[in-house]
């Protein structure tokens, strides 16, 4: 029956703009978890205790990369979504593929960072501070993950299922949640890493 | 391999802990035998459990919370017997155990108790009330049901396996830290809470998504039903506050667990942190618990007055008003733990503007009542002794909100007779009145009214006995949370309070007298209009109980009092002209499986069997990608079903069974055929 294949589709783009508003919504909320992480951070930014201090351990330049590769990958998912928009697969999933790459290089990074912060003898369990410090990037890292897996879950959708309408709007979805991200670590780094070596 | 856990976690360690674990296992032990018995576990699975429809799920919202209702009055008797007897003795409750009583009281009554009824009578009703047909993310839905049930099980399973914490249901650290309480009960606390919270959160977003993006053509904002506000607001709320929470009781974990220093005496933790957090959370906590009532009252107290809302356009406003303030307030539950005086004085005075709103609701719900034909209903009844009740802990509030007062008032039995006051009155009776006035819209007959009644007059009395001696009690120096004393003088009064504690009991009683009455009886108090009380807004338009679209045909909307307009007009009742093929949601197991690894999870946290906990946390990851990966979640009811299902409900109404509705037309108003019957 056409008639009902009109009315699922037609349902069905009606449930896709109900989740994208949702998820914006979600990522609102999403922001007040990291706003509440944020402040837990200014307030115990100072409290080093008798452990090292922001000073002592952050490494700008070890930063800067990690902020390039979050950026760049931020301007790769674009050209995902615009190759998307465009309707070329194959492009969207080497798109994809290259800001997963960037994605893990990030994680890579920041894993080196907290492993050589807690061989220095400054783990979270050290001060106040350094436990705001690990929940703080923690936090924004595992999101990152999630994000990472998100990616290669829909890497497997759009091999499989092509540019559908449901996966174009999944897409859409985890390139806000991915963009997000990106803001969130622009304010880590203003927060967190410049005041610290400042 | 087990982490904590071993077989001195089970309670035989005290007589009154092996009966609390006894009737827990007992309780548990019944409910499958009686579902074997009735051999209901199929159309229980199929037809509940794995549903994604709104209705049961909001059924089931509120039968978990009934249920949880009378464990945490059980607390509350506990308590109220043991501060009876014991004057210059023990009583019968050790100190420890006492704590754990007042600490998961506290906890269940306002997580599993009061939250789960809200979000239950919001889920059965507001998506009827805007002309919808389901939530908008029904899957969603399931999962939070789900989640709050997994919290509310962790919170049982304590009274079995291992403590419940002794820290209050605040938990506030340095006490909650691991250094003074290292065993499990704060952990269990912290893990009821989170997961149960993250369904909270869940529910705001749907709410809000379901209400902007799903009303019906015609329903603008502000021809939305008061309670559809109210729910809108508070889902606001839910999204916004729940997260700090997460984020608080996260926190707390990793202090707890991994030994991180955001709350600890030492080493830079600042347990002041935690009181903000959790307060900036908790106190629009509070209005999510209150609003959702405001609307329910609204709701009722024009339907029984038989007149449109005094001043809607005030309510919606007066509500959004009290949705931003509530997060402006917080610092008021701490005045005396160290801020400048000026920052008292200014959260002081933001905590006494709140009171201007809900004081203009209170004149609207009078003014409605004012010159209209009331109908003593039960839950009339429950919004009047609402009213009252409801003003006197507003005015105690005010006095609360003074900081110079609050330093002589806080923490004494003073405050805690407030807070009662406004959340049984304001929260609980709300409730009441919301399961009095939709249950024939969820099951299609009538709760008994004379139940219902007395109910409400044990209720009140018990309310006003239990908790007035405990405002005098606050003046005469009494702290909260004693387990004995030595005052002769206070001991009158706290008697007074045990039989106030008695009374809610019988209330308590009533109300299930008044559901197997009820039930019982149905027959005779069958709902076949849709319309029980000759109600105003859109959700009596459906059949009762509800088709599982809800609406044949999306409703078109010209007026606040939506469903009343179409009664006036005599559209009504009329069958379609042409059906359509209705797009609805599968049900599914992924809610209930994703619920059971978010208990085990919990309790694998709590217990440290980090193997089991890494398990659950994969296998909640693989539903959710499932579900992701699911273009295939929906099914079709075709046109002819949904024809003959309307033909059929519409064949069971006879015209003797409508309301007159000549009596309300406006005066020289020939617009339409007015519907002539029962007078």
């Amino acid at each position: 029956m056409a008639d009902t294949i009109s009315i699922l589709e037609e349902e069905e783009k009606k449930s896709l703009e109900s989740r994208e508003f949702g998820f914006w919504v979600y990522l609102m909320s999403d922001a007040v978890i990291f706003a509440l992480l944020f402040a837990t951070y200014v307030v115990l930014s100072n409290n080093s205790a008798a452990g090292p201090t922001a000073a002592q351990l952050f490494d700008l330049r070890h930063t800067a990369g990690e902020t390039a590769l979050l950026l760049i990958s931020s301007l790769t998912f674009g050209y995902a979504t615009i190759s998307m928009s465009q309707g070329h697969s194959g492009r969207t999933v080497q798109w994809l593929l290259v800001t997963l790459v960037l994605g893990l290089g990030f994680l890579v990074m920041e894993m080196m960072e907290f492993r050589g912060m807690i061989e220095k003898g400054a783990g979270p369990e050290t001060s106040g501070f350094l436990s705001a410090f690990f929940t703080l990037i923690g936090t924004h890292g595992l999101h990152v993950t999630m994000g990472a897996v998100g990616i290669c879950v829909m890497i497997g959708q759009v091999l499989t299922k092509g540019l559908t309408l449901p996966v174009r709007s999944r897409l859409m979805r985890l390139g806000l949640f991915w963009h997000f991200l990106d803001i969130v670590w622009i304010g880590i780094f203003s927060v967190v890493y410049l005041p610290g070596v400042m | 391999m087990l982490g904590r856990l071993s077989m001195d976690a089970l309670p035989f360690y005290s007589w009154v802990a092996m009966g609390g674990a006894g009737v827990t296992v007992a309780g548990g032990i019944l409910v499958f035998c009686v579902i074997t018995y009735l051999r209901a576990w199929k159309v229980l699975w199929f037809d509940w459990l794995t549903s994604v429809d709104h209705k049961r799920i909001g059924i089931m919202y509120v039968v978990l919370a009934l249920v949880m209702l009378v464990r945490g009055f059980v607390d509350a008797l506990m308590m109220r017997a043991q501060q009876a007897v014991s004057l210059n003795n023990d009583g019968y409750l050790p100190p420890e155990h006492f704590e754990q009583i007042f600490s998961s009281h506290g906890t269940i009554m306002i997580f599993f108790v009061a939250m789960p009824f809200l979000t239950g009578l919001i889920n059965i009703v507001v998506p009827q009330q805007i002309g919808a047909r389901d939530v908008a993310f029904p899957f969603l839905n399931s999962v939070s049901l789900w989640s709050t049930a997994s919290g509310a099980a962790l919170v049982l399973i304590s009274l079995v396996i291992g403590k419940f914490s002794k820290a209050g249901w605040t938990g506030y650290p340095p006490y909650s830290g691991i250094e003074f309480s290292p065993g499990v009960g704060v952990d269990y606390w912290i893990w009821a809470l989170a997961i149960s919270g993250i369904g909270s959160t869940l529910t705001g977003i749907n709410f809000i998504v379901t209400i902007i993006k799903n009303r019906c053509p015609g329903m603008t904002f502000m021809r939305m039903p008061l309670f559809t506000w109210t729910t809108l607001c508070v889902a606001i709320l839910m999204t916004f506050a729940f997260p700090a929470l997460t984020v608080v009781a996260a926190q707390l974990a990793l202090d707890r667990i991994l030994g991180f220093h955001f709350f600890t005496n030492g080493d830079g933790g600042n347990m002041m942190m935690y009181a903000n957090l959790l307060w900036i959370w908790g106190h629009p906590e509070v209005y999510i618990l209150i609003l959702p009532a405001f609307g329910i009252f609204s709701e009722v107290v024009a339907t029984f007055s038989r007149k449109r809302l005094f001043g809607y356009t005030s309510l919606v406003y007066a509500t959004a008003c009290i949705a931003i303030l509530s997060f402006t307030v917080w610092l008021h539950h701490f005045f005396t733990m160290g801020s400048s005086s000026n920052v008292n004085a200014v959260f002081g005075i933001a905590t006494m503007i709140i009171a201007v709103p809900t004081g203009v609701k209170v004149f609207d719900w009078v003014f409605t009542m004012y010159r209209g034909r009331i109908e003593f209903h039960p839950s009339m009844v429950f919004t009047i002794g609402f009213m009252v009740t409801f003003v006197i802990g507003g005015v105690t509030g005010v006095l609360l909100a003074l900081p110079p007062a609050d330093y002589l008032m806080h923490n004494s039995t003073f405050l805690v007779a407030h807070f009662h006051n406004m959340l049984i009155p304001g929260a609980l009776f709300g409730y009441f009145a919301g399961m009095n006035y939709w249950f024939p819209k969820a099951f299609g007959f009538k709760l008994d009214a004379k139940w219902g009644i007395r109910s409400f007059w044990f209720w009140l009395i018990g309310f006003y006995l239990a908790f007035m001696p405990l405002y005098v009690l606050g003046f005469m120096g009494m702290s909260r949370r004693m387990e004995h004393y030595a005052d002769p003088t206070w001991q009158p009064y706290l008697i007074i309070a045990g039989l106030g504690a008695l009374f809610v009991l019988c209330g308590i009683a009533c109300i299930a007298i008044q559901l197997y009455v009820s039930v019982k009886t149905w027959g005779s108090a069958r709902d076949v209009t849709g319309d029980a009380w000759n109600g105003r807004t859109l959700e009596w338009a459906t059949a009762s109980p509800p088709a599982p679209y809800n609406f044949a045909v999306l409703p078109h909307v010209r007026e606040i009092d939506a469903f009343f307009d179409m009664k006036i007009r005599g559209v009504a009742y009329l069958p379609a002209a042409e059906y359509e093929d209705i797009v609805m949601p599968k049900n599914t197991v992924l809610g209930p499986v994703m619920g059971a690894a978010l208990f085990v999870f919990g309790f694998a946290m709590i217990w440290q069997i980090w193997w089991l906990a890494a398990l659950c946390l994969v296998i909640n990851l693989v539903a959710v990608g499932v579900r992701a990966c699911d273009d295939n979640s929906d099914l079709v009811i075709p046109a002819a079903e949904v024809e003959r299902l309307e033909a059929v409900r519409l064949s069971q109404i006879s015209p003797s069974d409508l309301y007159d509705m000549s009596d309300f037309a406006p005066r020289g108003a020939a617009s339409g055929e007015i519907l002539a019957g029962r007078t």
